[in-house]
This record gives C-alpha cells, structure tokens and sequence, in this order.
C-alpha cells in the first residue's frame, strides 16, 4: 500500500515535470522507478508486484495507454532468459532491459513524426481533433520543413482540449481555426486530409480516441478524404472491441467517475472506438501499416 | 509395368459388363505397336522437358492440359506432351533426364512433330478417344496433400471425363478395383448421369471395392461417410484419426522394408477410398498430413511396438490438443464476446458454436438463441435439439425469414469448415448469405474456427471449387404431388445440390481461434507462424 501511494506520487510528479511528455512514458518510467525500489524475494514475487502497480496506475490515470504500456513493458523485461541463481542479477538484468525499453519509446513520437510529415503537402488543410502531442509533432516537423499548410482542430468536448491544441499551434506559427465538433460535416469538402492520435490502437486495427472521432471518420469515408492515424508502437493494445458498446468500461471514463459514480449509464463516455474500415492508413514507429498490417505487429510483439 | 496395368484396366471395364459410367466416350483402339510408340515418344519428351523445368511445373502443365474441353482435337499435342510416365519410373527418371544431351532435343522434336501431325490426320473425327489411350498416368498422391504443387485436386473436376478417368486409373494403380457391386445399390439410388454429362453426383459415380488391400475399418468409415451418418468436420476428422489407429495397430512390416516408408505407401490407397466416398475436408487434409509427417519421423532403428506406440499418442495428443483443447480455448475467449441480454443467431449445426453456447449458458450468462436452418439437410435440428436439452431459449427460423428476424439480434456465431489463405471462409452453404445480411444490418459477425483448420487454399468465388451433394434431396412432395419428379427427363433442366460455400473476409467482423481473436485478414500470419512452430 505504501509502495503503491510512492509510485502513485512519483508518476503524477513526472506528468507535472514534463507536461510534453506521454502518460505512457510517465507510466513506464514510474514502473521502472518501483522495479528498482522493490524487494521482494523470488522473481514470481516480483512480477506479481509489477501487475499490482499497473492496476494501480490504471486506477490513477484510467487511460488505454497506460494499460498498454504498463503490459507491454512486463512482457518486454521477462521477455529474456533469466536463469541466473541470484535475485539480485536477474533484476539488473530487468533494469537494464526496462531502460532499453524506455529510452526505445521515449523516441518513437520523433520516428512517427518524420514517417508522417512527408504526407502533408504543401498547401494542405489539414483537420484534427482534439489535442494530441503526436499530431503536434507532426505539424511541427512538416512546418519545419516549410511547408504552408492550414489546420482547423475541433473544439473537442467536454474538456475543449481542442482551444489547447489550437494555442500550441499558434505558437508554432501556424495558421489555425478552432470549429464546433458538429461543424466537422460542414467543413469536411473543405479540407484534404484528416490527421489524428490515438490513445490505443486495438487488435482489429481500429482505434480508441477521444469521442468525436468516429464521426469523424464516417464523414471522411463519406467525402473520400484519407484519414490518417498516427500513434506510437506501445498503444498497441489486445483488445477486440465489435462495437462501440463492447470497449470495457474502464477505458470509457476517468478514473475519478470510476471511483465515484455508481450508474455508469448516466455519465457520458470520453472515448469511442473507430473500425478499421475508416483509416486509411497508421503511422507507427513501426513503419506505416495499413489496418490489417496491425494485427501480424501485434502477434510479433505478444506472442 | 505400364502396359500390363493398362491391359488389365481394359479387361476389368470390359469384364463387368455393366454401365461403366466412366466409359460415356468411345475409346480408340490403337494397335500394340502404336501404343508402345506413343509411350516411348511420352518418356523422351518427359525427359526433354525435365531438363528445362523441374516438376512441379510439369504437373502444372499436366492440370492445365486436362482442364480443356477434351472434345478439341487441337488439344491433343498439348495432352501428348503433358502425359506422364507413372510416378515411380519418373521418380527414377529425372536424374538420367539431367545428363541428356541438348543436341537430340531439336531431333526428337521434329520427329514427334511429324508424329503427331500424322496422328491428328488419323484421329479427324474421334473425339476424347484419342486423348483416352493416350491418357495420364495418375499421379501417386492426392495432390492437396503435397505442400508445393498448390492447386487443387483433379478429381474434383467432375463433369469433366479424362479427370475421372484418371482417377480410375490412379486407383488401379493402387490395386484398388474398380467393381460395381449391387449389394451397394443403395449409394447409387442418388444421381444418375446424363448423357451429355450435365450434372454429376462424384462420390456416386462407382465405388470402389477393394479385395484385399483397404483395411475394414476404412472401409466402413467411407460407408458412414458417405451416407452422412457421421457428419460435420470435427465429427469426420475424429474419426478418420480413430479409423488409423486401428489401420496402424493392425499393422505389421513386411520383411525388408522399413515402417516408415511402408506405413506411408499403405495409407495413400485408404486416402484414396475415402475421398472417392466422399471428398476430404480441409480439416481432414492438415490431419493426414500430421499423421505422414509424424510417420516418417519414427527413427529407423525403433522397434514396430514402439513405432506403433509412439503413433498412437501422437493421434491421441493430436485430437486433444487441436480439437478437445482447442475447443475449450475458443469457448473461454467467446464467453468474453456474450453479454447478458444479447440475442444470438446461430446457423445450421457446428459443434463448436453449440459447445460454446452451453458453456456460456453454464457460466450463467443471459441470452437467447435464434437458430436458422435450410433445406435440404435441415441441419439447425440437431443444433436445437441440443440446445433445447441444455435449457437454452431458442426461437427456430428459416432462412427465408433471416431479414424479418436480424434487427432483433445482437451477434451473428458462425461456424467454419475452414479458413482459406486469403481470409474467405468455407462454410456450409447460406452461411455467406448470412453474414451479408448482418452486414447490411450491421450486426457484428464472428467465425469461430480451430487452427487445425486453416488451409493454403486459395479461393474467391464457391463455384471453382464445390463438392455436390444428391439433387434429388431437393425434390420434394407436397399434398401427393412431386412436381420435380422426372427432372432427369428435362435436357434444360439440372438441379444443383451445392454444400459448401465461400464468405468474403469484408463480411466477417472476428475470427476466434485457439491463438486468440485474429482477424479475418490475418490467417495467412497465423499459418506463418504455425508453420515456424514445425
């Protein structure tokens, strides 16, 4: 309980250090904090406290990214020959690994932006929505690249994190214009392509974003217009939602509302899942992968 | 060798006297000399050809010369040059073949050219005749089983007269005798043919008895197949698996030789009988294939009692671990899929589907089953009955309601025969059908399938590849009256029977399968992966 209060502290204190930075990395990088910090004897003894810190990440920050991370990273540091007789080794060994880990992600936001800018021709309008630091990134090399380009971001209810969005943009001089998210039909003929994040990308290749999204994506498939997804390789997440309906509740809503609200059916939902059949195209540090390409990237990493 | 085989085939089909249904063409009869030419001309071009291209090509060649409609004399040559020598002296063969010289192939050509445009003269008029004497050898194995000459089986081509008689020679060659019994009458009350071969029902074209080679065993297991009394893929397969063992116990090397080899060699002619009372499944393909290969890993210097243990677990293991466990497996990752309050439609009957929803039912889940059936095998009986038994609320519709009743349902369980390399998904027929419905009403669609069932098939369309049941299953007699009654005497008229059919993987939301929920697109990973496991 102690450990999990210190590790509950010391990730919310990385997400205020560096606001840049993804709730995943913070996530990870907390784990490999408590991995260093931890004592127990055997290493089943460790895996089990590795699994109960996730879950109480998850409980702290209720996003799909940290799931997935916090998964991923497990399956990443066991994933060697840990045969030494010595506790003490085999966690090195674990440590080191996790920073391998943590140093290989903390650059895939900088891969995925050089993989996408070059789609971004010059003259574009581009569509968003709400705020991601990956598209950020994208847009930043693509206008340091000199390209000339418009973005129209969605206003994104009910936390308007599309006006933040359309601030950081400014300042990377930018031309933006902040427009209702039921304005995205209207301004669908207007623009050429939509780019946006993703906070887990799910089994089938679709993904769950902040709600808006898929419609979104139903209008873009509706005008033709490519719609464009760009996220990192530690979202990849082994979940298979069939609808909207079937993304467990846990990602749908805060981790407060979770705690606090017992009738989840009047709460609205933060995110929604978008098909596969919608996205054009998925830019991982990876490389880029169509929908279906998601799933053998997803075999190779968990099995 | 050759010749006598083919001596012996002509004496039988005359000796029985009775419709040979294979004999629908006149055969020509070539005199001795002629045919021993023609054979010695078939070998030098073998010869020539193998030094151009390996094998696999050549059967390719040999499967497209037979595809034409054997009626063009134009496509004779094509057929004279593809013929090939049997198996085994081929097999021989290709390494004298490497050292001919390249002198005498313009030679030879030139000569069988001149050959050739003499015998086209000669045969002006004979139709497949020609085509008959010259006709190919069989090859030693059914081909869906050879992993690199992918394309399908000729036999399956069954309207088409120089594939059946290959067979029938394929299956002389295994000793297998071609012998019309009447005791066996009762297989042949479905599908007469017609004269100008429209419509041809394959397993019942003759059956095959053997005299001393086909175990009893295999023989009552081609029985029950093709009666249908065991039915259903993992039905067929369980017991084809059960049918071996007993093949392997009963089994004893011959001196000198080894049971590695021999075993092989002894189950090809059982293969053989089975498919011809009722082709093989896809499911039944990857099994014969595992029980082979497992066959000629047994070390040389293992005692027969051992060999034969080792056999057996291997089968005992096999059928637990790709179909009982499997099956267990698939049911953990559906149960996620039901939530309580859903409404499911199920199709016809799949041992799988029903195993998973009386689990989910024991799980205390609350949902409720709409079974959908079809004529003419009404197979949806069997899955409510089944259901009903476990206490499960069931509704029973026709395929024909299938749009009034899908806004009601909440999720589509399909069950597969299998799973082709390109996504599509071999299913009993309606199921595509299904599957586009919930499309169009966008009811999530989810084929539950063990691995064991994947296969490299490619196919897109069901036409290409089908297997025909009894048309006269669909007739049927109302108030007194049969309507279709005299179908036969019709020339315009063919009743088609069709009992598999191919989904599209844009149709199908979710594949569950004993590797977790992949989807459709993603077979071809998972055979990948399946094959670097071997």
């Amino acid at each position: 309980l102690e450990d999990g209060r210190k590790l509950v502290e010391y990730f919310r204190a990385q997400i205020r250090g560096d606001p840049d930075v993804a709730s995943a990395v913070a996530a990870i990088r907390s784990l490999l904090e408590f991995l260093r910090r931890d004592q127990s004897e055997t290493i089943l003894g460790l895996r089990e406290n590795m699994t109960q810190a996730i879950r109480r990440l998850e409980e702290t920050d209720s996003s799909v990214a940290v799931s997935s991370g916090g998964e991923l990273f497990l399956r990443f540091i066991s994933l060697t020959s840990l045969e030494h007789p010595d506790l003490s080794q085999c966690k090195n060994v674990m440590i080191e690994r996790g920073e391998l880990f943590l140093k290989k992600i903390s650059l895939s936001r900088g891969k995925v932006g050089k993989l996408c800018h070059t789609f971004i021709k010059d003259g574009a309008k581009i569509l968003t929505h709400s705020s991601s630091r990956v598209v950020l990134k994208v847009l930043e090399n693509a206008a340091a690249d000199n390209k000339r380009f418009t973005v129209y971001v969605t206003e994104s209810q009910p936390d308007s994190a599309g006006k933040r969005m359309a601030q950081k943009l400014r300042k990377l001089n930018i031309p933006v214009m902040v427009v209702l998210d039921a304005a995205v039909g209207y301004i669908m003929e207007k623009v050429d392509l939509v780019i946006v994040g993703a906070e887990g990308v799910v089994e089938s290749g679709g993904v769950i974003n902040k709600i808006g999204t898929y419609q979104m994506a139903v209008c873009s498939k509706a005008h033709n217009k490519p719609f464009y997804v760009v996220a990192e390789s530690f979202k990849f997440v082994r979940l298979y939602p069939l609808n909207q309906q079937d993304v467990p509740d846990r990602f749908k809503y805060t981790a407060d509302i979770l705690k606090t609200v017992k009738d989840l059916n009047q709460e609205h939902p933060m995110i929604d899942y978008t098909p596969p059949s919608l996205i054009t195209l998925l830019f991982t540090d990876l490389g880029v992968l169509t929908p279906s390409a998601v799933s053998d990237e997803l075999i190779k990493l968990y099995l | 060798m050759a010749d006598s085989v083919g001596r012996q085939s002509d004496s039988i089909n005359h000796a029985t006297g009775k419709i040979n249904r294979l004999e629908l063409f006149k055969r020509k009869e070539l005199t001795k000399e002629e045919k021993q030419r023609l054979r010695k001309e078939k070998k030098q071009h073998k010869k020539n050809k193998k030094d151009d291209r390996g094998p696999p090509e050549k059967e390719k060649e040999k499967e497209k010369a037979s595809v034409p409609a054997p009626s063009k004399p134009a496509t004779q040559s094509p057929a004279h040059k593809a013929a090939p020598v049997p198996v085994n002296a081929s097999a021989s063969e290709s390494p004298v073949a490497a050292e001919k010289p390249a002198k005498s192939k313009a030679e030879l050509r030139a000569e069988r050219r001149a050959r050739q445009d003499s015998e086209r003269a000669s045969k002006q008029g004979k139709k497949e005749g020609g085509q008959q004497s010259t006709s190919s050898k069989p090859k030693a194995t059914p081909n869906e089983l050879q992993p690199v000459v992918k394309r399908l089986p000729d036999h399956v081509q069954v309207d088409d007269p120089v594939a059946l008689k290959k067979l029938a020679k394929k299956l002389e060659r295994q000793q297998v005798r071609q012998i019309n019994i009447v005791m066996l009458c009762l297989l042949s009350d479905c599908c007469p043919l017609t004269d100008d071969g429209f419509i041809q029902v394959f397993s019942e074209i003759t059956l095959h008895i053997p005299v001393t080679v086909i175990h009893p065993s295999i023989v009552r297991l081609g029985l029950q197949y093709s009666q249908g009394i065991i039915a259903g893929s993992n039905a067929r397969s369980v017991a084809l698996l059960h049918a071996f063992k007993q093949v392997i116990q009963d089994y004893s090397t011959p001196p000198n030789e080894e049971l590695s080899r021999d075993l092989v060699n002894k189950l090809s002619p059982y293969i053989s009988f089975l498919s011809q009372c009722r082709p093989l499944s896809a499911s039944m393909g990857n099994a014969i294939k595992y029980i082979k290969k497992e066959i000629s890993n047994i070390p040389s210097q293992c005692k027969e009692e051992e060999a034969k243990r080792i056999l057996q677990e291997c089968i005992d293991s096999y059928i637990n671990e790709k179909i009982i466990l499997a099956s267990e497996a698939i049911s953990k990752y559906a149960i996620e899929k039901i939530s309580d309050g859903d409404v499911i439609l199920v199709y016809g009957c799949s041992s799988l589907v029903n195993h998973i929803l009386c689990e989910a039912f024991e799980k205390q889940r609350k949902f409720r089953v709409i079974v959908v059936d079809s004529r003419p095998r009404l197979e949806g009986r069997e899955a409510l009955r089944r259901l009903v038994k476990k206490g499960i609320r069931c509704t029973y519709v026709l395929i024909s309601a299938l749009s009034y009743i899908l806004p009601e349902v909440s999720k589509v369980f399909l069950g597969a025969h299998a799973l082709l390399a390109n996504g599509y998904v071999m299913s009993r027929v309606g199921t595509s059908q299904i599957a586009l419905v919930a499309k169009a009403y966008n009811v999530p669609v989810l084929v539950c399938c063990e691995t064991y069932k994947f296969c490299e098939r490619v196919q897109t369309d069901s036409f290409v590849s089908n297997e025909l049941d009894d048309p006269d299953d669909l007739i049927v007699t109302r108030n007194g009256k049969t309507h279709l009654e005299n179908w036969q005497t019709f020339k315009s008229l063919g009743l088609l029977n069709l009992v598999y059919d191919v989904t599209p993987p844009d149709f199908v939301d979710l594949v569950i399968t004993d590797l977790g929920m992949i989807p459709c697109t993603s077979v071809p990973v998972v055979l990948r992966v399946k094959n670097v496991d071997q």
